[in-house]
């Protein structure tokens, strides 16, 4: 398929090629954060995990919407003030859930899964009667649109680099929050043991809330940000939670290293695979490959050991 | 015309089956034995409806059955609201026969066997004079068994692949090659397009449609080819990838069929990759203003859509229709191709029961061929014997605002071929 095509040409399509792998990796991790810290660290699968970032998105829309007619000066840098607002408000709900149905459930986790796919047809069901069904456009500050000439042939999209420069921020942010921070101590502690931390005094309960709370922020967070990518509507949510739990799974549940190396893989094997062979079948293809390295290692890339 | 629905049985056996009988005749040719005939002006309800259907001497019943909750919801909502609009004014101008119409709303909620279950308890329980729904075409297939075994009347208002027809179903939307043809000669004629991309999402309608025009591209417009041709799975949001082989290939015209999520995500993509729309050709055959409202109006400008109705369509039909859809549902609401086909159902219903003089299935099944709409929004419309509907097919150019500029409309009724010979 080459052949009839330069030298040059097929270098700038190459490094725009490895451009999109970039965006679909940081893409990936950012749906995955906050499901990895939830299940991780918590072992709670959050079936709503799309529901989270689609307030996020909401939040997103109304920001840009308020801004539109009371200040429209500052319309170019509302993105960011929608993004705090959306971590703040997925965080809350998420801290509400926590305390009214999640906690109730933890040594149950089979029916956590069963709450949680509940909860999301609920808040589904919510965003459809209060926002309505009907999908709504995001608007974009126009400098946050279109793309960066590089040279004459390559151009980097300007929402996918925000989305990288976006994603490296987060993961630093919790990295240093799980490994450097009292509180990560804390969290990790509940973590491998969950008796024994409580005796020495840690409140386990409240270590539950905030890190459910902060999964569930970041969700939020990637909500608002894909609204520059997707699509924002009662129902968008469903469109990121296959992915979201393909990442987090193949890079083994315990494991923020796992999550970030398997959504490196999952994410440059697709996109590869799409630009070689047509969309539906590198899809069948990267499932394909996670399905097999799954039965060959079925605690996923990376495990931490945990005394259970 | 196997369908011997004996649960409605309230009547004579014998005057069923003779007016079954005399129903199967006609309906192999195009002549109607009904059209004209006595009983014309409001006659009593048991000469206007001999099977038991749900009507009274004041009133009579149909059921709306889309999906309100789900992921269709999106799309269906517009569709319930062209229905219950077309009812309200049918009612406002003197009913049907002298009765007012009454509905009953059941949710398909975007599950297919749920709609063949409602579809059921429509047609059983409610014994209703016709239904108004279905959006997909897998939620069509679902009823149809359903609609044909109950002897029901099911308007569909979706554009749809083809190759179906019934007698229980008049589809109020296009056909693949009513929509894909005269589209792909427009672009070629006048984009100069010789070279198509050709992109959708993986699933019955946008295989067929792209099928259609492949056939058409290769066999039928001069020097052109299909460089291209790639199916996503529904709901999948990275285009990155096909943009930068789009971007390697440098086809003149990129023929997109892409639907829901994934169509907001792929024009924000191309957006955001420097692909302006104002110099790469691009037509697409799945949006109309309401998924604008999802896209946005400024990443989706300049691109060309081929519908037969385009909320801008400059008649006095379709300015009335515009001002009452906004007044009973809102100012801000856009009205797409696929609601304004919606809104034909009730009305063409309306004039098949008057011409037949009943509300009898067999009868309006018979009477629809030749049944013509003058008072559409899109202009124009006329039920062939194939129970599809003639209509012109238009190009639409998509502005900043969200709606489409009409750049371009067939002379004449495109003739509705839902088993077009060549194209299979």
């Amino acid at each position: 398929m080459f052949s009839d095509y330069s030298l040059a040409e097929l270098g700038s399509i190459f490094v725009m090629q490895g451009f999109a792998g970039l965006i679909l990796f940081s893409v990936f991790v950012l749906m995955a954060l906050g499901l990895a810290i939830i299940f991780g660290q918590m072992g709670v699968i959050n079936m709503a995990h799309g529901e989270f970032m689609i307030l996020g998105a909401y939040v997103t829309y109304f920001t840009s919407q308020f801004f539109l007619n009371y200040l429209p000066g500052l319309f170019g840098i509302y993105f960011f003030i929608a993004m705090i607002l959306a971590f703040i408000a997925a965080g809350a709900l998420g801290m509400a859930v926590e305390w009214l149905m999640i906690r109730r459930l933890y040594k149950r986790p089979l029916d956590t899964l069963l709450a949680t796919w509940g909860l999301s047809l609920i808040l589904q069901q919510i965003y459809r009667s209060v926002f309505g069904p009907r999908e709504v456009g995001v608007e974009l500050p126009g400098w946050m649109m279109g793309s960066l000439p590089v040279t004459d042939s390559i151009e980097m999209q300007i929402n996918g680099l925000f989305v990288m420069g976006l994603t490296i921020c987060i993961t630093i942010a919790v990295a240093l929050l799980m490994y450097r921070s009292n509180w990560g101590i804390q969290v990790r502690a509940v973590v491998q043991n969950r008796i024994m931390a409580g005796a020495v005094g840690i409140n386990t309960e409240k270590v539950d809330r905030y890190t459910f709370g902060l999964g569930c922020g970041i969700a939020g967070v990637a909500g608002s940000a894909f609204t520059m990518i997707g699509s924002t509507g009662p129902t968008s949510g469903q469109l990121y939670i296959v992915d979201t739990f393909l990442v987090v799974v193949f890079g083994g549940a315990q494991s923020l290293l796992g999550t970030i190396a398997s959504a490196f893989t999952i994410s440059q094997a697709q996109s590869t695979l799409e630009f070689f062979l047509s969309g539906s079948m590198a899809k069948v293809l990267t499932l394909l490959g996670v399905v097999i390295i799954l039965m060959l290692r079925p605690q996923g890339l990376f495990v931490i050991k945990v005394r259970r | 015309m196997s369908s011997n629905n004996d649960n409605h049985d309230k009547f004579s056996g014998t005057r069923r089956r003779l007016l079954q009988g005399m129903a199967a005749l006609p309906l192999l040719s195009t002549t109607s034995l009904f059209s004209g005939s006595a009983f014309a002006q409001a006659p009593a309800t048991s000469a206007v409806n001999t099977t038991g259907l749900a009507v009274t001497d004041t009133e009579v019943t149909v059921g709306i059955l889309h999906s309100v909750t789900g992921t269709m919801a999106i799309s269906e909502t517009g569709s319930v609201q062209a229905e219950k609009l077309a009812i309200e004014q049918i009612n406002a101008s003197g009913g049907v026969l002298g009765r007012k119409i009454k509905f009953i709303q059941e949710d398909g909620a975007s599950d297919w066997p749920t709609f063949a279950e409602k579809a059921k308890k429509l047609l059983v329980n409610d014994k209703v004079a016709a239904i108004m729904g279905c959006w997909t075409s897998a939620s069509r297939k679902a009823v149809l068994p359903v609609v044909e075994q109950y002897n029901g009347m099911l308007y569909y208002p979706t554009f749809y692949e083809g190759l179906e027809q019934s007698k229980n179903v008049i589809y109020t939307g296009q056909e693949a090659t009513q929509q894909i043809l005269a589209g792909l000669d427009w672009v070629q004629k006048e984009k100069g397009g010789k070279t198509f991309y050709l992109i959708g999402s993986d699933y019955i309608w946008p295989r067929t449609s792209m099928k259609i025009a492949r056939k058409h591209i290769e066999g039928h417009l001069k020097d052109s080819s299909v460089v291209g041709e790639e199916y996503f799975p529904l709901g999948h949001t990275q285009f990155n990838s096909v943009i930068n082989k789009i971007k390697l290939k440098k086809p003149d015209v990129i023929y997109a069929a892409v639907v829901g999520g994934s169509n907001v995500a792929f024009y924000k993509q191309l957006k955001a990759a420097g692909i302006d729309l104002s110099k790469q050709t691009l037509l697409t055959i799945s949006v109309t203003e309401d998924e604008i409202d999802g896209i946005g109006g400024e990443n989706i400008a300049g691109a060309y859509s081929c519908m037969k109705y385009f909320q801008s369509l400059d008649n006095p039909n379709n300015k009335e229709f515009v001002a009452a859809f906004k007044k009973m549902w809102g100012e801000k609401t856009v009205i797409g191709d696929v609601t304004q086909a919606a809104y034909l159902g009730p009305w063409l219903w309306k004039m098949t029961v008057e011409k037949a003089g009943s509300f009898d299935i067999d009868k309006i099944a018979e009477a629809s061929a030749g049944i013509e709409f003058t008072k559409a929004p899109e202009g124009y419309v006329k039920i062939h014997p194939n129970h599809h509907l003639w209509s012109k097919t238009r190009v639409g150019q998509a502005q900043l605002d969200g709606q489409f500029k009409v750049v371009f409309e067939t002379a004449n009724l495109i003739e509705p071929d839902p088993f077009p010979k060549g194209y299979q």
